[in-house]
This record gives C-alpha cells, sequence and structure tokens, in this order.
C-alpha cells in the first residue's frame, strides 16, 4: 500500500511532525454501527432457521402438509399489520427528528399496537393448528415452521417491549441524544423484522401452499 | 466536547450521527408502495391461483421477495454506500452472502445426502433385481 | 437419571429433576477432587477475606469497565480452566495407556466419556476463547490509541457471561454430570432419548450463556475497531496484530449466531419435543452436524488468526525489522475469513453427500491453505537476514513455524475426500487438530502473554523459566502426538476407553509420557509466574518498552494508566511507535486536558449472576427459579437501560499527577 512508508524528514528542514492531537479528538458515536452488526448475527440466525425450514419443510411424516395447514388470508392480514406498522414507525422518526415529541409518541403508540396485532394474531395461528394436533412435534415440517415463525413472533414481542421501555424513556428525559440514538436503533430493529418477514411469507407460506 | 461519546454509547452531542441518517416523508411513502406493491403481486398470483407449476413460480416469488428487501434496505433501513463510511452496507453483504453461502450450501449438501442415504421404501425393496 | 426415591411433588416443583442422587457421592474420584477443589476454595476466599480484599476486588476489578482489565481476567480464567482441561487430558492419556486387555483402567466409561467431552468443550470455549478474547481486549485499543473499546458495560457484561459458562461447566463435575457426547454433541445421541440426564443441558446452557458473551464481545472490539482508531491511523496502516483482530471479530459476529441456532434447535428437540435431529417423524440429524460445522470451521480460524497477529508482532520486533510483506499478510488475512466459510463440509466428508459435494469442499480446503502458507514466508523472510533475539517469545514463535507447517501439512493430507474416508475420527485427525491447535493457537498465546507481560504489570517475566516451560511444551507436544500420527495410520479410531489389542500399548504409553512434560511445561510456566513475581524489582520496565518495539502499546507506561494516552496519538506511518522513536519524540508533560472516561459498574456481574440462575434452573427442570430468574434479568437489565449517567470527568490536573509521577519514575531511572 502507498501510505505504509514514512518519509523521513530529510535533513531537518521540514518542521518536526506532531505524534500527538493537544485537543481531544471527537471520534463518531459507534452505537448504530454496533447495533447494525448485532442485526447481521441476527440475521445469520434467521439464515439457519431458514435452512432447517428448507431442508425439513417437506418432511410431513404423514402429518399435515403446508397447503392443509397454511392460511394464507391470515398471513395476508398479518402482512399487511406489519408493513403498516413500518411506515408508521418510519413517521415517528420523522417526527422524532423535527423534534416533535407527542405526534411521535402517538405514532409509536399505532406502531406497538399494530405490532401486538400482528403477535396476537399470530398466536391465535398457532393455537389453532395446536389445538388440531399439528403442533411442533408433529413433524420435521412443523417444527421447523413453529420455530422459525415463532422466532420471529418473539422478536416483534421483544421489540414491543422494548418500544414500550423507550417510550417511558422519552417522556421522562425527552429527545434527547441518547433517546434519539435508542429509537435509531429500534427503528432499525423494527424495519429489520419486517425485511426478515418478507422471507418468511415468501419462503414458507406462499411457497409452502403451491403444488 | 472530548471523548464523551467515545466512552459512552448513549450520551452524545447534538451532531453526532443521528443526523446523518435524514429519513425524508417522500423516502418512505416511495418505500411503503413499492413494498406494498411487491407483497400484493406474489400473494394474488398464489392465492388466486395463477401458478400451475411449482418451480417457475418459487423463483418468481423469490425474485419478488429478494427485490422488496432491497427496497426495505434502501428506503426503510436508509442504506446507502455513505453511511458509517460505507461499513454498514459492507456489513450487509458480507451477511448476505453468508446468508446465501449457509442456505444454498445446506440444502445442497442435505438434498445429495437425502439422494445417496435415504433409506429404501418398501416398494424399492421388492423392485430389487 | 431415574431418582431413587420418589421425590414429593413439592420437591419436584422447587427443585426439578435435581436430587441427593444427583451429587457423586460415590464416585471416589469426583469425590476425591470436589474435596480438593473445596478445600482450594475456601482457602482463596479465606486469603481473600483475612486481607480484606473483597472490596478490592469487586471496585477495581471485577465492576472495571477499563479494557486492560478486563482483558487480563479473560486470561486468568483461560489460565485457570486451562488446568482444568489439561487435568482431563491427563485422565485421559493415563487411562489409555493402561486400559488393556484385561485391565480395565480406572476410569469407568461413562466417566471417561464425560472427561473426553469436558476436555474439548474447556479447552475450546473456555480456554482458547478467553484466552484470543483477552489479548484482543488488553491489546488492540492500546494499539489503535483509543481510551477504551466502545461499549465498556458491554465489555463487562460479555467477560461475565464468559465466567457464568465456565461455572456451569465446573458446576456438572459436582452436581449431576456433564454431557458423554464428545465436544460437538452429536445427535441422536445427545436428544432425550440417548441422553435423557443433565449432562446434555448443562453443555447447551454453558454454550448458550457464553456464546452471548462471546458475540456481544465481538460486536464491541469490532465497533471499537472500526470507530476509535487514532487519527491518521487509516486501514492499512493499522499494526497487524489489530487486522487479525479485525477479522477475528467479523468471525465471530457471522459464526457465533449459527451455533446459537444449532444449540437452540437441540434445546428445542430436548425441551419441547420437536423433531429436527430425531429419528423419527423427519427429524435429521445430518443437519446438526451440517449446521454445527457452519459455526465450527470458521471457530478455526476465529482462534488461529490472533495468533498469526501475535506471531506477527513478536518476529517483526525481536528481528528488529520491518514485518515483510504488510500488505499480503493483510490480504491472506481477509481471504482466509471469507474461505473459512466455504470449507464446512470437510468435517464430514464420510456422511454420505457424494461425490460432487465432496470434491468442491476438498478443492476449497486446499485452498485455504495457500494464503497460510504465503503468511509463513513472511514470517520467514522477516526472520531473513534480521537481528534475532531469541527471546522467550520468538521462541514460541519459532517453535509455532516448525509445528504448524507439519500440522497443516496433515491437514492438507485430510482434505483429500479419499484419504479422509479412512482417517476420519481416527487418532490421526485427533494429533492434526492438536498439532494445529496447540502449536498454533497455544503456542501464539503464550508467545502472546510473555510479550505483553510486562506492559500489562510493569515487569518481564522470568526468562529461565520461561525457556523451560517452551522447551518441555515442545518436546512434550511432539512426544504426545507423534505416537498418534501412528496409531491413526493403524486405524485406531478417538474417544476410545479400553483396547484388546496390546501391541498398541507401547504407543500410548509414550503419549502419556509426553503429556508428563507437557505436565512439567505448565508446572514451569506457573513457577515462571510466581518467580517472575518475586523479582519483579530485578524483572522491572521502567520505559514502557521492554523489547524496543514498533507499534503504539508500547509508548505508554507500564502499565499503562486508565486513560492509555494523556494525548490522543497522531499516526503517520505503519508503525507508529517506531517513527515516533526515529524522529526524537519527546513525551509531552503539559498542556494535559480533562479526559471522559466510563464509570464502572455491577449491572455486567449482576446481569451474569442471573443468567448462571436462570441455566441452571433451566439444566434441572426448577421452573418457578427459571421464571423469576428471567424475570429478575429482564427487570434488571431494562432498569439498568435508565441509568444515562455512565461517564465521568477524568480532570486535567489528575492527569498530569499521573503524568507526572511517570516523569519523576523516567528521571530517577536515567
Amino acid at each position: 500500500m502507498a501510505d505504509t512508508t514514512l518519509p523521513l524528514s530529510s535533513g531537518g528542514t521540514t518542521e518536526p511532525l506532531q505524534f500527538h492531537v493537544a485537543e481531544e479528538p471527537h471520534p463518531p458515536n459507534g452505537t448504530l454501527l454496533g447495533f447494525w452488526l448485532y442485526l447481521m448475527s441476527d440475521c445469520l440466525v434467521f439464515a439457519c432457521l431458514f435452512a432447517a425450514y428448507g431442508v425439513l419443510g417437506r418432511e410431513y411424516a404423514g402429518g399435515p402438509t403446508g397447503a392443509q395447514v397454511l392460511e394464507l388470508p391470515t398471513v395476508a392480514l398479518n402482512t399487511t399489520l406489519l408493513l403498516l406498522s413500518s411506515i408508521t414507525y418510519g413517521f415517528a422518526v420523522l417526527e422524532m427528528q423535527r423534534n416533535h415529541q407527542r405526534p411521535m409518541m402517538l405514532w409509536l403508540t399505532v406502531t406497538g399496537l399494530l405490532g401486538a396485532g400482528f403477535v396476537a394474531l399470530e398466536l391465535t395461528e398457532f393455537a389453532h393448528l395446536i389445538e388440531a394436533g399439528n403442533g411442533p412435534q408433529r413433524s420435521a415440517f412443523l417444527s421447523s415452521f413453529f420455530t422459525l415463525v415463532g422466532t420471529h413472533g418473539l422478536h416483534v414481542t421483544c421489540g414491543i417491549l422494548w418500544l414500550i421501555v423507550l417510550m417511558v424513556q422519552v417522556s421522562h428525559k425527552g429527545l434527547i441524544p441518547a433517546n434519539k440514538r435508542r429509537l435509531m436503533c429500534l427503528s432499525m430493529f423494527w424495519h429489520f423484522l419486517d425485511v426478515i418477514w418478507v422471507g418468511v411469507f415468501s419462503f414458507v407460506y406462499l411457497m409452502g401452499v403451491l403444488p | 466536547m472530548s471523548t464523551h461519546d467515545e466512552m459512552h454509547p448513549d450520551h452524545g452531542d447534538e451532531h453526532g450521527d443521528i443526523e446523518e441518517v435524514h429519513a425524508t416523508l417522500k423516502g418512505y411513502l416511495t418505500g411503503f408502495v413499492l413494498a406494498a406493491g411487491l407483497t400484493i403481486i406474489p400473494f394474488w398470483l398464489v392465492m388466486g391461483g395463477v401458478f400451475t407449476k411449482s418451480g417457475p413460480a418459487d423463483a418468481f416469488i423469490l425474485l419478488l421477495a429478494a427485490v422488496q428487501i432491497v427496497v426495505h434496505a434502501i428506503y426503510f433501513l436508509h442504506m446507502n454506500t455513505k453511511s458509517e463510511g460505507g461499513w454498514n452496507l459492507l456489513a450487509l453483504i458480507f451477511t448476505l452472502v453468508l446468508v446465501v453461502i449457509t442456505l444454498s450450501g445446506s440444502v445442497w449438501i442435505m438434498f445429495h445426502l437425502n439422494d445417496n442415504m435415504m433409506p429404501m421404501t418398501l416398494q424399492q425393496a421388492r423392485n430389487l433385481p | 437419571m431415574p431418582t431413587m426415591s420418589t421425590p414429593s411433588e413439592l420437591s419436584t416443583l422447587i427443585f426439578g429433576r435435581l436430587t441427593l442422587d444427583q451429587l457423586p457421592l460415590h464416585v471416589p474420584i469426583v469425590l476425591g477432587t470436589f474435596a480438593a477443589v473445596a478445600i482450594g476454595g475456601i482457602a482463596l476466599l479465606g486469603a481473600i477475606t483475612y486481607y480484606r480484599l473483597w472490596g478490592y476486588l469487586w471496585r477495581e476489578w471485577f465492576t472495571s469497565i477499563d479494557h486492560k482489565k478486563i482483558g487480563i481476567m479473560y486470561i486468568v480464567l483461560g489460565l485457570v480452566m486451562m488446568l482444568r482441561g489439561f487435568a482431563d487430558a491427563l485422565m485421559m492419556r493415563a487411562q489409555q495407556a493402561i486400559s488393556f486387555g484385561h485391565s480395565l483402567g480406572y476410569l469407568p466409561p461413562e466417566h471417561y466419556n464425560q472427561i473426553f467431552t469436558a476436555h474439548g468443550v474447556i479447552m475450546i470455549f473456555f480456554v482458547a476463547m478467553p484466552l484470543i478474547t483477552g489479548i484482543m481486549n488488553f491489546v488492540m485499543p492500546l494499539q489503535i490509541g483509543a481510551r477504551d473499546v466502545a461499549f465498556p458495560f458491554l465489555n463487562n457484561f460479555s467477560f461475565w457471561m464468559t465466567v457464568s459458562g465456565a461455572v456451569l461447566v465446573m458446576l456438572s463435575l459436582f452436581v449431576g454430570e456433564f454431557a458423554r457426547t464428545g465436544w460437538l454433541a452429536y445427535p441422536p445421541l445427545s436428544d432425550i432419548v440417548a441422553s435423557p440426564d443433565a449432562g446434555v443441558d448443562y453443555y447447551i446452557w454453558a454454550l448458550q450463556i457464553a456464546g452471548v458473551g462471546t458475540l456481544l464481545s465481538g460486536i464491541n472490539l469490532l465497533t471499537t475497531i472500526i470507530k476509535m482508531r487514532a487519527p491518521g491511523m487509516t486501514l492499512m496502516r493499522m499494526p497487524i496484530f489489530t487486522w487479525t483482530a479485525l477479522c477475528t471479530n467479523v468471525l465471530i459476529v457471522a459464526a457465533f449466531p449459527v451455533l446459537t441456532a444449532a444449540l437452540a434447535l437441540l434445546a428445542l428437540d430436548r425441551y419441547v419435543g420437536t423433531n429436527f435431529f430425531t429419528t423419527i417423524l423427519g427429524g435429521n440429524a445430518m443437519m446438526y452436524v451440517n449446521l454445527i460445522w457452519i459455526w465450527g470451521h470458521p471457530e478455526v480460524y476465529i482462534l488461529i488468526l490472533p495468533c498469526f497477529g501475535i506471531y506477527s508482532e513478536v518476529t517483526s520486533t525481536f528481528c528488529r525489522k520491518r514485518l515483510f510483506g504488510y500488505a499480503s499478510m493483510v490480504y491472506a488475512t481477509v481471504v482466509i475469513t471469507v474461505l473459512s466459510y466455504l470449507v464446512w463440509l470437510h468435517h464430514f466428508f464420510t456422511m454420505g453427500s457424494g461425490a460432487s459435494v465432496n470434491s468442491f469442499f476438498g478443492i476449497t480446503t486446499m485452498i485455504i491453505s495457500i494464503p497460510t502458507g504465503a503468511k509463513i514466508f513472511n514470517w520467514l523472510f522477516t526472520m531473513y537476514r534480521g537481528r534475532i533475539k531469541f527471546e522467550v517469545p520468538m521462541l514460541w514463535t519459532i517453535g509455532f513455524m516448525v509445528t504448524f507447517v507439519i500440522g497443516g501439512m496433515t491437514g492438507v493430507l485430510l482434505a483429500v475426500p479419499p484419504a479422509d474416508f479412512s482417517l476420519h475420527n481416527s487418532l490421526f485427525l485427533i494429533a492434526h487438530f492438536h498439532n494445529v491447535i496447540i502449536g498454533g493457537v497455544v503456542f501464539g498465546l503464550f508467545a502472546g502473554i510473555n510479550y505483553w507481560f510486562p506492559k500489562a504489570f510493569g515487569f518481564r517475566l522470568d526468562p529461565f523459566w520461561g525457556k523451560c516451560s517452551f522447551w518441555l511444551w515442545l518436546v512434550g507436544f511432539w512426544v504426545a502426538f507423534t505416537p498418534l500420527y501412528q496409531l491413526g495410520l493403524m486405524g485406531v479410531t478417538r474417544r476410545l476407553s479400553h483396547f484388546e489389542n496390546p501391541s498398541l500399548q507401547v504407543w500410548f504409553v509414550i503419549a502419556a509420557f509426553g503429556a508428563f512434560l507437557i505436565l512439567l511445561g505448565i508446572v514451569s510456566m506457573l513457577i515462571q509466574f510466581w518467580v517472575s513475581f518475586r523479582r519483579r524489582e530485578a524483572l522491572r520496565d521502567v520505559t514502557g518498552d521492554p523489547w524496543d518495539g514498533r507499534t503504539l502499546e508500547w509508548s505508554t507506561s507500564s502499565p499503562p494508566p486508565p486513560y492509555n494516552f494523556a494525548f490522543t496519538p497522531l499516526i503517520h506511518g505503519q508503525e507508529a511507535w517506531w517513527e515516533m522513536k526515529r524522529h526524537g519524540y519527546r513525551r509531552p508533560v503539559t498542556g494535559f486536558v480533562p479526559l471522559h472516561m466510563p464509570k464502572n459498574t455491577g449491572a455486567g456481574i449482576i446481569l451474569a449472576g442471573l443468567s448462571l440462575v436462570f441455566g441452571f434452573a433451566m439444566i434441572w427442570y426448577m421452573w418457578p427459579l427459571a421464571a423469576i430468574s428471567f424475570v429478575a434479568l429482564l427487570a434488571t437489565a431494562i432498569g439498568h437501560t435508565f441509568n444515562y449517567q455512565r461517564d465521568y470527568n477524568l480532570p486535567a490536573d489528575e492527569v498530569a499527577r499521573v503524568e507526572a509521577a511517570r516523569t519523576a519514575l523516567l528521571d530517577s531511572h536515567g
């Protein structure tokens, strides 16, 4: 590389090199990057669950197939809820940028409710399956289905819990930089879950019901 | 300000990186419309029974999903080559490569394994020469 | 395990399946160990209490968020666990040396199986990983001119999570039993049907809890390298150890989630009754093997890459030359990082995926030896015409080069699928990976410990005992593992506790003798620490630069002040401290500014303690305790986020006082 060598000041004519900075420099904050790296690692957890579904998703073991148990209308509704919650979180971020705390909290509440609706609907779907004897123990297909979809649902639940905690913190401390940074982290988390859901509804539900 | 931020993730100044991300209403709405479209099309194709064979359908659904993920990344996650000095994007690309390796590698390996190692069915056993 | 007495419903609710029968009161070996550990533990705790050290330890170490102290604690953890892991190794060698024909040895098979499992798990997860993380933690921020890591609290938390995992493994020695499955716990042996007892659950929860720590530490160090390099330190000016730390942490962040996922699926199979890896209802145990090695192979490089970095720093310093081929070293490291994800199937060529799959992974495996070979040449060319000083770190480095090259070549042999079909699961494989892990990782860690010890404590390690340790290890290694190559070629498989063929015995006796030499090497190292501590005044280094080093960590005092550098360094070249010395850099003695420092916190140790309780409760099916500890864990974590005051201002006067003390010390030593 070009910059690996240092030209010696020839004959001492050039002024001496400075080897420290007198004022403390201000290195950029690492929280958002660190959180992004965490999301990347989470992405790989999901990759494994997708891989497990990809390998085991057709092992019905005499049990029901995807086409028999997956209900697309419910999934369509769920997808709508999650996509809407993504855009409402976006609106909250816009209000945050303008330092409008009250409308921001309102949008966050809407986001949380949409997320809660998503989780509730998913739990209902699970309950129906289990009642009909098609629980995760039934076959490798259902094991991988429940685990993949359930892990995503668990993430959404964590997101809602985080949202509540963050709303309490914002109402205590206001939109201070630390809270803004946290809101941006949660924003990434929330949109990331939407990205995962795109994979889930395409790979598990839509492809699962195809003949 | 001094090493404040460096030490302390939750305590920065007003000129921190938050301002780096400039979300706009237009961006969010564009993203939403595109995402909605890319969701409705595959749902309609499957629920409306347009597909009859699963092979091309699978490929098409996966293609739309991939496009939608890119849409989310650009409009909702504000991915670009500038944010965090490009490290965000680099991390994302590296992760996606690994996701592809993990998924396709696992499926490839396990498919070949099943092909080679699955026990015979009763039918196959009867038909042995 | 089925219990002998029927416990009441209440005790089942509270204690789950934990009963008095689970205590190994009828196994004399374990009982003896327990007595020794208990006496040692009580003596240690008594001494700490007697010398009134609890407050000091709590304030200065346990709650510290100083990366240097956390790094040292990681290394202490790794060395302590090494003693346990090595005790297991000695027991195995002793058993295999005597268990022939009519003699069944002294270990019953179920105990022997736990020992080889514990040996592997401990050596990888609780020796190599903490030592690697510890050295990265201590050295890397100093090398890039930072004051601490990006997330100091997270660093403390990560450390204590690793400790919690280690404590769980140690607990399994005395409460219940450990897994008998081998270090990767392959199903169906590890599923609930074949292993209904708590052993595999200990394994799962210990690794999951420690895994959280490892992952967070990876994210933390990665962010630190990306964000907190001193001004002027471009990527291609980073010291090579920092480069390898960067790549290793990339691997940690990208590989450990896979382990987490694979173990979580295994846990679901065991706890919920899902069918991922079962032999019924569509489950596929091979999928576990596939997933675990997607983590497992990068893990090997997580261990070796930082050691490559250590060797590079050591070679350059002790040959008094700039590292040969810096750029090629960087590219080789990056190439290894990426390629390490493309070779995982070579761990299970024999599983039956067929010719196409096997050839692909065989070829990628052979390709990965190219960048590694390039590195070896770089070190050789650095030594070429250098003025080599044979200090202890350099001895470890030379010992590494010889040993590792041979180990690498046996690896290339194993990479050939047809050869692997006859060598798979044999002692040849055992010899191979010990050859690269001991010859590569362990030697590197010892080189690093000897190299940076004066930086951490202000005095050098005694060279005589260091050299004793090195020669005993090197010779001991070859005496212990050459016979295993031979036995492997003769077709002896791994993990056997008894042999019928008496002609094999001589090899095992030689191997046991080698292990005994390694034991002497470890004892020498402990003596080295003790002697060095006693002779610390004679070995004192006041300059902060005992080896005439080249990178930034040698520019500050030994041990460095809490803030590392009074002024943030400005970097002009690749060997920052070398350039500074060449330009006659003079330490600034005035003009100090106040510095922002992170505050100590006890949250990390509390959270990790609660995780430990949660893990223990899950292992023994103590559902109420599990629920309570989980809620407490969540509440503490959320409570911690309400703490916005996590740093403080270190006044300029305080910096000036510390720096003045150093000036006085330097003056008094001329």
